[in-house]
């Protein structure tokens, strides 16, 4: 399909010999929001972070199959360019605590040695936060450190991070389960216009957001993929009886 | 019911005063040593006292300028050696949580952090003075610089240690390689601790003497060349306090308050500093 831009073959993942992630085979879209739900431990998390290689850098993890961005095998290529590539935002807001606002934002860039000049940096600086929306909130603040901000202002400081390297996926592990509601429906409400941009996965325990921000909705359990399609048609008129029984809260 | 409240009222006051008690114990000693000290000396510190260098007996006057400057020399040199062997060994030790090599590494800085003082003075002395045939300020400082160790390495690691793992994350996650993650994430979000460890580490050595005796050795005239002799605080306070002229136990004494008034304030600065450069994770 020409508007895949992330391809999994018989992609699993272990720690040691337990194997977390089993055979999942998935193409996610272009310019969409996918969403991976799934009861807690069924390795939702772990697949995830095997799209840009973060789960080997836990110890004893590794993987097998393969994944395909954009066409190409992201297990057969340096870890240090897929991740540039594909952005990541974490559970729990975090920002550099010893950089600024600005700073944090072309981290990626500067961190990295490469140089920006100020324009550039000004301009990318501008971009990636009004991207975000919190342009406007921290204009006039740029200097001060990241970590003054409220949680939801630092989520999308961190949104901001990583669409500053212009990755054409983003990744979000429970982005908004560490914040309050008004901060959660912000950021929800920025994955509408990112997707504009950028595919995006997000791993989420909480079934309403799935809903809410999805295009498309993939159903994990015991590390294996259960269910994976549209969803309005998960969530109505899921095939499987094990989705029905989790999306109506059997169990979780 | 109300007897038993009051009971456990009555222990919680008992218990209160008892750690009251303990704790002023413990501040004792330290303000008998600096009401003494400060007693003893206070007649021998002055201007010149900090600027001259030592008088032959009989002579009124002289100073410890020999001393003072041979100290900050040697630690200085010591810093130099044990800071960037420490800091990198630190980190080593928080990044290789498990696996055979940090094991035996953090065992061996225990171990050397449990070496009396003057077994490595004269450790250095049989391979650092006795090879190149002259005490010398630089096999002073090594021998410093041995006993400094410890302290960055177990300050650094543990410092490290506390940093939440997401931060690591977030550097890799933006493609970045680990040594980048390391030096432009870990070290300097862990820059107070680390710096409170070495500053800790010069005060804890500043005041050795054993491992000075047979490498630093002493000297009475002013000295900056590293591969002579040098006088430092604690070698002549070794030396004078113990010889039978009233002149040089005054100067001793003198360079007692100096040396101490220069650990207390380093402990001071470092708490200013770590307090002033922390950061906010």
């Amino acid at each position: 399909m020409e508007n895949t831009i992330i391809k999994t073959v018989n992609y699993s993942s272990f720690f040691g010999t337990h194997q977390v992630v089993k055979n999942v085979n998935m193409e996610i879209s272009k310019n969409t929001v996918t969403a991976i739900m799934g009861p807690s431990g069924c390795g939702k998390t772990t697949f995830l972070r095997g799209i840009n290689r973060m789960h080997e850098l836990l110890p004893d993890a590794r993987s097998e199959g393969e994944i395909l961005l954009n066409g190409e095998d992201v297990m057969k290529t340096h870890p240090i360019l897929v991740r540039q590539k594909v952005g990541m935002v974490f559970q729990r807001p975090n920002p550099f605590p010893n950089l600024s606002i600005a700073e944090n934002v072309v981290a990626g860039y500067q961190l990295n040695g490469i140089k920006l000049s100020k324009s550039e940096k000004e301009q990318l600086v501008e971009e990636s936060l009004t991207n975000v929306a919190l342009w406007k909130e921290v204009k006039d603040v740029l200097s001060k450190k990241g970590t003054f901000l409220s949680g939801g202002q630092q989520q999308r400081l961190c949104i901001a991070r990583a669409i500053a390297m212009k990755p054409s996926v983003l990744l979000f592990d429970e982005p908004t389960s560490a914040l309050d509601p008004i901060s959660t429906a912000s950021v929800e409400e920025l994955f509408m216009k990112l997707k504009q941009d950028y595919s995006l996965v997000i791993v989420t325990h909480n079934m309403q957001q799935a809903a809410r921000v999805s295009d498309k909705t993939a159903f994990f359990m015991m590390g294996e993929l259960v269910e994976f399609s549209d969803t309005k048609k998960m969530f109505l008129n899921p095939e499987k009886e094990e989705t029905q029984n989790y999306i109506t809260g059997r169990f979780s | 019911m109300k007897n038993h409240l009051n009971y456990r009222i009555a222990k919680t006051k008992v218990m209160q005063w008892l750690v009251y008690l303990l704790a002023f114990l413990t501040v004792l000693p330290l303000v008998f040593i600096l009401i003494y000290i400060v007693k003893a000396a206070i007649g021998a510190i002055n201007w010149d006292f900090i600027v001259n260098i030592p008088k032959p007996v009989g002579e009124i006057g002289g100073g410890i300028a020999n001393a003072l400057l041979g100290t900050i020399i040697i630690l200085f040199f010591a810093t130099i050696i044990a800071v960037p062997i420490g800091i990198l060994t630190g980190v080593y030790l928080s990044e290789n949580k498990t696996g055979k090599l940090s094991y035996w590494v953090g065992m061996c800085v225990d171990v050397l952090q449990g070496i009396p003082s003057i077994v490595i003075g004269i450790i250095a002395y049989f391979w650092l003075v006795r090879p190149l045939g002259s005490f010398s300020a630089i096999s002073g400082s090594i021998a410093l610089a041995i006993m400094m160790l410890p302290i960055i390495i177990r300050s650094t690691e543990e410092t490290l240690k506390l940093l939440p793992n997401s931060l690591k994350e977030a550097g890799y996650a933006l493609g970045m390689p680990s040594h980048r993650v390391i030096l432009r994430i870990i070290i300097p979000c862990g820059f107070s601790g680390i710096l409170s460890g070495v500053m800790l580490a010069v005060a804890r050595v500043a005041g050795e003497t054993a491992p000075l005796l047979f490498t630093a050795f002493g000297n009475p005239f002013i000295e900056t060349n590293l591969g002579k002799p040098m006088q430092t605080l604690p070698l002549l306070i070794f030396n004078y306090a113990t010889s039978s002229y009233e002149e040089w136990q005054n100067l001793a004494w003198g360079a007692s308050i100096v040396l101490l008034a220069m650990v207390l304030s380093f402990n001071l600065l470092t708490k200013l500093i770590t307090r002033k450069w922390k950061i906010q994770l």
